[in-house]
């Protein structure tokens, strides 16, 4: 009986004494390969080809490709052309985050209730979501062309990245909603019981805990608009006098141009003012939910 | 806000911030060449949207782009919800620090910007370039780490049990995956077709580079339309094609619109 039991207690521990045999049985590696293999090959290997290929001479005029050492990087710094395009990228990232997030809250906030009106209404602030960026950028070139709003070269980088956060809008407008939801209403009717005003039961009950809405639309608005590109293009071009050529509008041209080492140059900073930014932003909002 | 005001301020921003913008859509596709010329609020004198809709559909070879968005969308998101889904399978079950390194990776792609100069290089090399197969490969690489961050949270909610009971029965891991894990995911894959149809139907950045000149997609095509129309002052026609190429997904987002909601919203903030 004893021994029986046990044989019976040491074949049940052996998976737990050996961790890694269950696992390796039941969810074996190998389910990883096809998703990393492509991961390597088509995300991996060119962002690393992208710190060779900054360093040569490649272009659509000759065969060979030879290394230049940081002659790209020497130039594109001294006409100007690295500095302003950073400083645009940064600026409109900057931007679109402030302004999509005050769109989105204030627009879940006044639609939050579920009624008919509010649902057809919330349904129509996701169209410009579902519509191509490119297509976003003719509308309000058409809308603009004759109000000057697009020829200022101080103020057309604010209307461009009004256009992308009004384009993004409804999404940031639904998480902000489902960020109200998960407020429990007893919390607040607690805080209404104890004197709180309608107004204040809502800055200080309800909006700190949105932190993880915020969190999730500052992160995407600001990382996702360095990547811009449509919108700009589409509205502007880059101009007027190449004040709103965002880095991958620089990229996109230089390419077009046949400068393919110089494009590669700037890809490779957008890469890391983007890797610099994302850490720190993370890190900062993480922290940020932490406290509240 | 009032109980009273609110539903006028509702109607009223969602005219201005929607109805105008979409106004000019619908009334510069449906003005002759002559009225479009300067865009502008004022209705058609006549409406020629269906005339303009045939002209652009058969001018600007529209049933061309369409098959070729097609054949790079469909391919792409199934691509990537099968193997992303495999793959956060794994990561999300199995904690050691290899997975954790491996999801670190996987995950980068949602902010890292892809390196979209030297890929043309690296398909040249692979014998991919312009090829409808390289674009779908470039895509699944950009996306890849949408869906393992997507379905990496959601997997760590359903409990292990679940599967524990098929293993039981004799189910090897391709078994629990496809009859068990797969059926249980359903509510984060719609949410991530959705997202990734999206950025891939609309997508004219990565398209340039990749297949610019030699394959046709929607968005390709309106902007040399556009690029074209603009000099030429065809708003009309650029109006035409912009709701030619919405219609599909808005369609498919009216259909599917509750659920696709409720996904991303239960996705994105815990």
């Amino acid at each position: 009986m004893t021994t029986a039991l046990g044989t019976l207690t040491k074949a049940r521990a052996l998976p737990v004494a050996a961790p890694g045999t269950i696992t390796r049985r039941t969810h074996p590696l190998w389910f990883l390969l096809p998703a990393y293999a492509i991961l390597l090959i088509f995300f991996v290997l060119p962002t690393v080809y992208q710190f060779a290929y900054a360093f040569t001479d490649w272009s659509g005029f000759k065969a060979s490709i030879n290394p230049v050492g940081v002659d790209n990087f020497v130039q594109l710094a001294s006409d100007g052309t690295l500095f302003r395009a950073l400083r645009i990228t940064v600026v409109y990232a900057v931007l679109v985050a402030i302004f999509q997030n005050l769109f989105g809250f204030g627009l879940a906030v006044l639609l939050e209730r579920d009624t008919v009106i509010n649902r057809i209404a919330r349904t129509f602030l996701m169209l410009p979501v579902l519509m191509s960026a490119l297509a976003v950028g003719y509308i309000f070139q058409a809308l603009l062309k004759h109000t000057g709003a697009l020829a200022d070269t101080t103020w057309t980088i604010v209307v461009v990245s009004l256009i992308h956060a009004w384009k993004w809008m409804g999404l940031a407008m639904l998480i902000y909603l489902a960020g109200l939801k998960t407020v429990p209403e007893d919390v607040v009717e607690a805080a209404r019981i104890d004197g709180a005003s309608p107004w204040r039961a809502f800055w200080a009950v309800r909006v700190p805990l949105l932190a993880p809405a915020i969190t999730f639309n500052v992160a995407t608005a600001l990382l996702g608009s360095m990547n811009g590109f449509d919108v700009v293009q589409a509205t502007t071009g880059g101009g007027p006098a190449r004040t709103t050529e965002l880095l991958n509008i620089f990229i996109y041209r230089t390419f077009g141009q046949g400068l393919f080492a110089q494009a590669t140059t700037m890809s490779l900073v957008l890469f890391l003012l983007v890797a610099l930014l994302a850490f720190p932003v993370i890190v900062l909002l993480r922290r940020r939910e932490e406290i509240l | 806000m009032s109980r009273r005001l609110q539903p006028v301020a509702a109607i009223l921003l969602v005219a201005a911030l929607i109805g105008v913008p979409l106004w000019l859509v619908v009334a510069t596709a449906g003005k002759s060449r002559a009225e479009a010329v300067d865009p502008n609020l004022s209705p058609p004198g006549q409406w020629h949207l269906f005339d303009n809709l045939r002209q652009v559909w058969t001018e600007a070879d529209v049933p061309a782009a369409f098959f070729g968005s097609l054949l790079i969308v469909v391919p792409t998101v199934a691509g990537v919800l099968i193997l992303g889904s495999m793959a956060a399978w794994i990561l999300a079950r199995r904690t050691s620090r290899l997975t954790a390194a491996l999801y670190a990776l996987g995950i980068s792609g949602i902010i890292l910007p892809p390196a979209v100069v030297t890929v043309v290089l690296l398909l040249r090399q692979l014998g991919l370039a312009g090829t409808a197969l390289g674009m779908i490969g470039v895509y699944l690489g950009i996306y890849l780490s949408t869906v393992i961050f997507f379905v990496t949270g959601f997997v760590r909610t359903i409990p292990a049990a679940l599967e524990e009971a098929a293993r039981i029965d004799g189910a090897g891991p391709v078994d629990v995956f496809r009859r068990i894990v797969l059926p249980l995911l359903r509510p984060v894959l719609a949410t991530a077709t959705i997202l990734i149809c999206l950025y891939v139907w609309n997508d004219v950045f990565y398209a340039f580079f990749v297949v610019g000149g030699r394959l046709d997609t929607l968005p390709l095509n309106l902007f040399r339309v556009a690029s074209a129309g603009l000099y030429l002052n065809n708003w009309h026609l650029i109006f035409a094609y912009v709701i030619l190429m919405s219609l599909p997904l808005i369609v498919v987002f009216a259909v599917a619109q509750r659920k696709i909601i409720s996904g991303i919203t239960g996705g994105a903030v815990k």
